[in-house]
């Protein structure tokens, strides 16, 4: 356990170096980086040893405070969390130390350095911490350090919307968490969240609703995930990835340690959580196809494999209810993989799209295009992270995905198809639509001709973002080539959530990942059998000489970059289908008469949820906050009125009545 | 409670409605630096046969503070900014002094129903805290010159370090220190927003910035 504390002082240390360096920005570079590897290498170790099965001792030390103790330890559970939070943070670092640099003359480095590290070591101490009281602080430092990063171009007006939206919808979801923890304390008489405290069934369900609306908002559930397609495209890219892979599932841990404390589920906690991740996963990815800026994409999609977590999660538990230990297993499994794995594919994808906003200077992808050509290393691993994200061998999330589906489709030979077939289908629609979607991505931005001129003159990333990239792709191919590895560390967390004895979830783990050994094996084939033939293709090349042209043009004469499918148009037959849901606006002006002038046609997808269900309802409390205008007058005798009549009536209250 | 104390707390109760009778800003300042250095004494003679040489420097750095920095400080903001020497109340000064009677009655009866937690000696200085807490809230509150605020705070740091004093006789010296610089930093503080609020706007009236409020 020393070595996590040592982990989270040497990131923090990191941070306050680089803050301190001021205006230097080398040397901000090189302790904002350099905590961040640093701190991820010491904190790995225990992690990695925890998740091969030695237990680490817990650590509990007195602090000041009246409530509440420094308690921390490292469970499985906790284990499993803290290899993508740290992983991803180190990549993020060496990736940040190139990103930020074109930054350098307007803006100090050491600011975003101090809350990057500070976000990191928060995350770290948030999936260790086992008291209430130390879990909501690092939750908020947590909350705070990604608010400053995601207004760091706070110059932008959007810039400073976004962060206003995250801010207000982190801490509407903390309130749920107080009121989550301050009933799990009531219950059990301590703050301690190591025990699970005897609770009545009706006071269970209502601590399940508040952490699902609490941790919920975080991991960017639909209806709660507002906040998240703001966020991420304002943030800087490297924090886009962290907080988009890591920092959302901290919600999915909180939700996780969260089942581990409430005793036995009800069907409809499984229930609730199958529905809500369906929404989200086929809500999410509909809106993703929607979107014309590239982050602003990928933060759907974030949405998107939240919910096919949620469905793993529910899943698992609806397994657990029901008495299918297997089905909850792989449920389970499944979800927590896919939580490594989002981390990996949409870490690289949020490293791509950053690369080539530093290329290309936009994130539009109307105006991008052709840029496989111009930055192959970037378009090489954004091809790698979006077949991976769609679930297609022999990448990782395949895995994953193929877990969910496998307890899915044993529940439904079980005699559970209500639900079975709801998550395959669910499951199915989402694949499909995010293949469509990374069909658009990949097309427009790194295929076809440039659509402008600051695509036509990208320029590839440095040697420190295509190494985080290679990293992620390879981490991307691991895990799809050796799942059952990767699974079997993972063995003691489902054992967590499943509620099975661990010797005995050991062994019935290594039964239900069987199937996975031969998806291994596919994956192996499928993967040699490319490689045959990119050697086959270039064997048969051999001595030829190859020349580059324009993509085959149909025998137009005189063809432009404006003839290609935009992304709009390429997404229009699915977005078409879907309206309803979307609500995409159409701004056209359509050529008319003989000899037409120019003509536009502009569509712009903004999110229903927050159009439909939040503006009104901010609106209206907006307005009653207006109507008490007359108490707020400016004058500080009355505010000082306020309090001391405030304190007297008290008072008297208490000493009069008592 | 020994004469001497018995003396002290009525000067104390006196310098109170001294300083909601007063009109000019300087008689204010004299009259709380009075009262510091009498809540200063106040540890000292109350404990006249066991003195320690903490208790001597804890009331001898509270009374430097207290009768002669912050008099120091807040007359010298007042010459600086050049402003004018009134009071300038919301409440007049007889209804103020109105008010201060009332407050003493409040106190007496709020004080009598307290758990009287504290060592024999001192448990009566508890109506008087409470007067003291009372009177700075209210001058806080009804009068308009900034200064005047600095003032009706000090007096409430008054109240709240003889209501400590009322419930633990020989107060932790960090808790002693603590309040010491916490009242040290927001004086100091104070006097340079005084100052900065005078050379924005050019008077020191509280209830003229509301034309900040947008």
């Amino acid at each position: 356990m020393g070595n996590i504390l040592i982990a989270a002082g040497l990131l923090v240390l990191g941070g306050a170096a680089a803050l301190f360096s001021g205006k230097n920005a080398r040397r901000a570079n090189f302790f904002g980086a350099g905590g961040a590897l640093l701190g991820a290498c010491v904190g790995l170790i225990p992690a990695v040893a925890a998740l091969a099965g030695r237990p680490v001792h817990p650590l509990r030390l007195a602090w000041g405070l009246p409530i509440g103790s420094f308690s921390l330890a490292l469970d499985p559970l906790s284990a499993f969390f803290v290899v993508p939070i740290l992983g991803l943070c180190a990549l993020a670092a060496l990736y940040g130390t190139e990103y930020l640099l074109p930054y350098a003359s307007r803006k100090s480095l050491g600011v975003p350095w101090f809350f990057f590290d500070l976000l990191a070591a928060s995350m770290l101490m948030v999936v260790v911490a086992r008291d209430s009281v130390l879990f909501l602080i690092v939750w908020e430092v947590m909350a705070l350090s990604s608010y400053f990063l995601v207004t760091f171009e706070d110059e932008r007006e959007s810039v400073r919307q976004a962060g206003w939206t995250y801010l207000v919808a982190t801490h509407l979801g903390t309130a749920f968490l107080i009121l989550f923890f301050m009933l799990l304390a009531r219950e059990s008489g301590m703050t301690d969240l190591s025990v699970a405290p005897a609770m009545s069934a009706r006071l269970a369900s209502a601590a399940f609703v508040l952490a699902l609306i609490g941790f919920g908002t975080k991991a960017g559930l639909i209806p709660m995930h507002v906040w998240l397609p703001e966020a991420h495209p304002a943030a800087p890219s490297h924090v886009s990835a962290v907080m988009s892979g890591v920092m959302i599932k901290t919600g999915i841990y909180g939700l996780m340690r969260a089942l581990t404390l409430l005793g036995a589920p009800p069907a409809w906690w499984g229930w609730s959580l199958v529905g809500v991740g369906a929404v989200s996963g086929i809500l999410g990815v509909l809106f993703a196809l929607a979107q014309h800026d590239l982050k602003r994409l990928l933060a759907y999609h974030s949405v998107e494999n939240v919910g096919i977590i949620a469905l793993g999660l529910g899943v698992g538990m609806l397994g657990r209810t029901h008495g299918l230990p297997l089905v909850a297993m792989l449920g389970f499994g499944g979800a927590l993989l896919h939580v490594l794995n989002h981390a990996l594919f949409k870490g690289l994808l949020f490293f791509g799209a950053g690369s080539v906003l530093h290329g290309a200077g936009t994130r539009d992808m109307e105006h991008l295009g052709g840029l496989l050509k111009r930055m192959p290393w970037t378009g090489t691993c954004f091809l790698i992270g979006s077949a991976a994200i769609c679930g297609l061998p022999p990448l990782n999330g395949f895995v994953s995905e193929f877990l969910i589906y496998l307890a899915a489709f044993l529940a439904v030979v079980q005699g559970q198809a209500a639900w079975g077939s709801v998550v395959i289908a669910a499951l199915a629609l989402i694949g499909g639509l995010a293949l469509a979607c990374f069909t658009k991505a990949f097309g427009v931005v790194f295929l076809g001709e440039p659509r402008g001129n600051d695509a036509a003159q990208a320029h590839e990333c440095g040697a420190a973002m295509r190494l985080s990239m290679a990293v992620l792709a390879a981490g991307c191919l691991f895990v799809g080539l050796l799942g059952p590895v990767v699974l079997s560390w993972s063995a003691g967390a489902v054992g967590q959530l499943a509620a099975l004895p661990s010797a005995e979830s050991f062994d019935s783990w290594q039964i239900a990942i069987m199937p996975m050994y031969s998806v291994s094996a596919g994956a192996a084939v499928l993967l040699s059998l490319l490689l045959l033939t990119a050697v086959l293709r270039a064997w048969l090349l051999r001595g030829r000489e190859i020349g580059r042209s324009l993509t085959w043009d149909c025998g137009y004469v005189a063809p432009g970059a404006r003839m290609q499918y935009s992304a709009s148009s390429f997404a229009q037959p699915i977005t078409g289908l879907f309206s309803v849901f979307l609500r995409t606006r159409k701004r056209a002006a359509g050529p008319e008469g003989y000899f037409p002038g120019p003509a536009t046609y502009a569509t712009e997808t903004p999110d229903v949820f927050r159009e439909g269900l939040y503006r009104p309802v901010f609106e209206g409390a907006l307005k009653a906050a207006l109507r008490l205008r007359w108490i707020q007058h400016g004058r500080i005798q009355f505010y000082v009125l306020y309090i001391a009549l405030t304190l007297l009536f008290l008072l008297v209250w208490r000493l009069g009545c008592g | 409670m020994s004469f001497w104390v018995e003396i002290l707390v009525i000067l104390v109760v006196l310098s109170n409605l001294r300083v909601l009778g007063a009109s000019r800003l300087s008689a204010c300042i004299q009259t709380v630096a009075f009262q510091g250095a009498l809540l200063g004494l106040l540890p000292v003679l109350a404990n006249l046969d066991a003195l320690t040489v903490r208790l001597l420097l804890q009331a001898g750095s509270s009374t430097f503070l207290k009768a002669m920095v912050f008099p120091w400080l807040l007359g010298r903001a007042l010459r600086q900014a050049g402003l004018q020497r009134e009071v300038e109340p919301f409440v007049g000064f007889t209804a103020s002094l109105a008010a201060g009677v009332l407050f003493l009655g409040a106190a007496l009866w709020l004080g009598a129903r307290l758990p009287q937690a504290g060592p024999e000696g001192l448990g009566r200085l508890v109506p008087t805290a409470l007067f003291t807490i009372f009177v700075g809230l209210f001058v806080i509150v009804s009068r308009r010159q900034a200064v005047t605020q600095v003032l009706g705070y000090l007096i409430l740091e008054n109240g709240i370090y003889a209501f400590g004093m009322a419930f633990a006789e020989h107060q932790p010296l960090l808790v002693e220190l603590g309040i010491l610089l916490d009242v040290f930093m927001a004086v100091f503080v104070m006097g340079i927003t005084l100052f900065h609020i005078h050379r924005e706007f050019d008077h020191l009236d509280t209830d003229r910035l509301t034309a900040l409020k947008h």
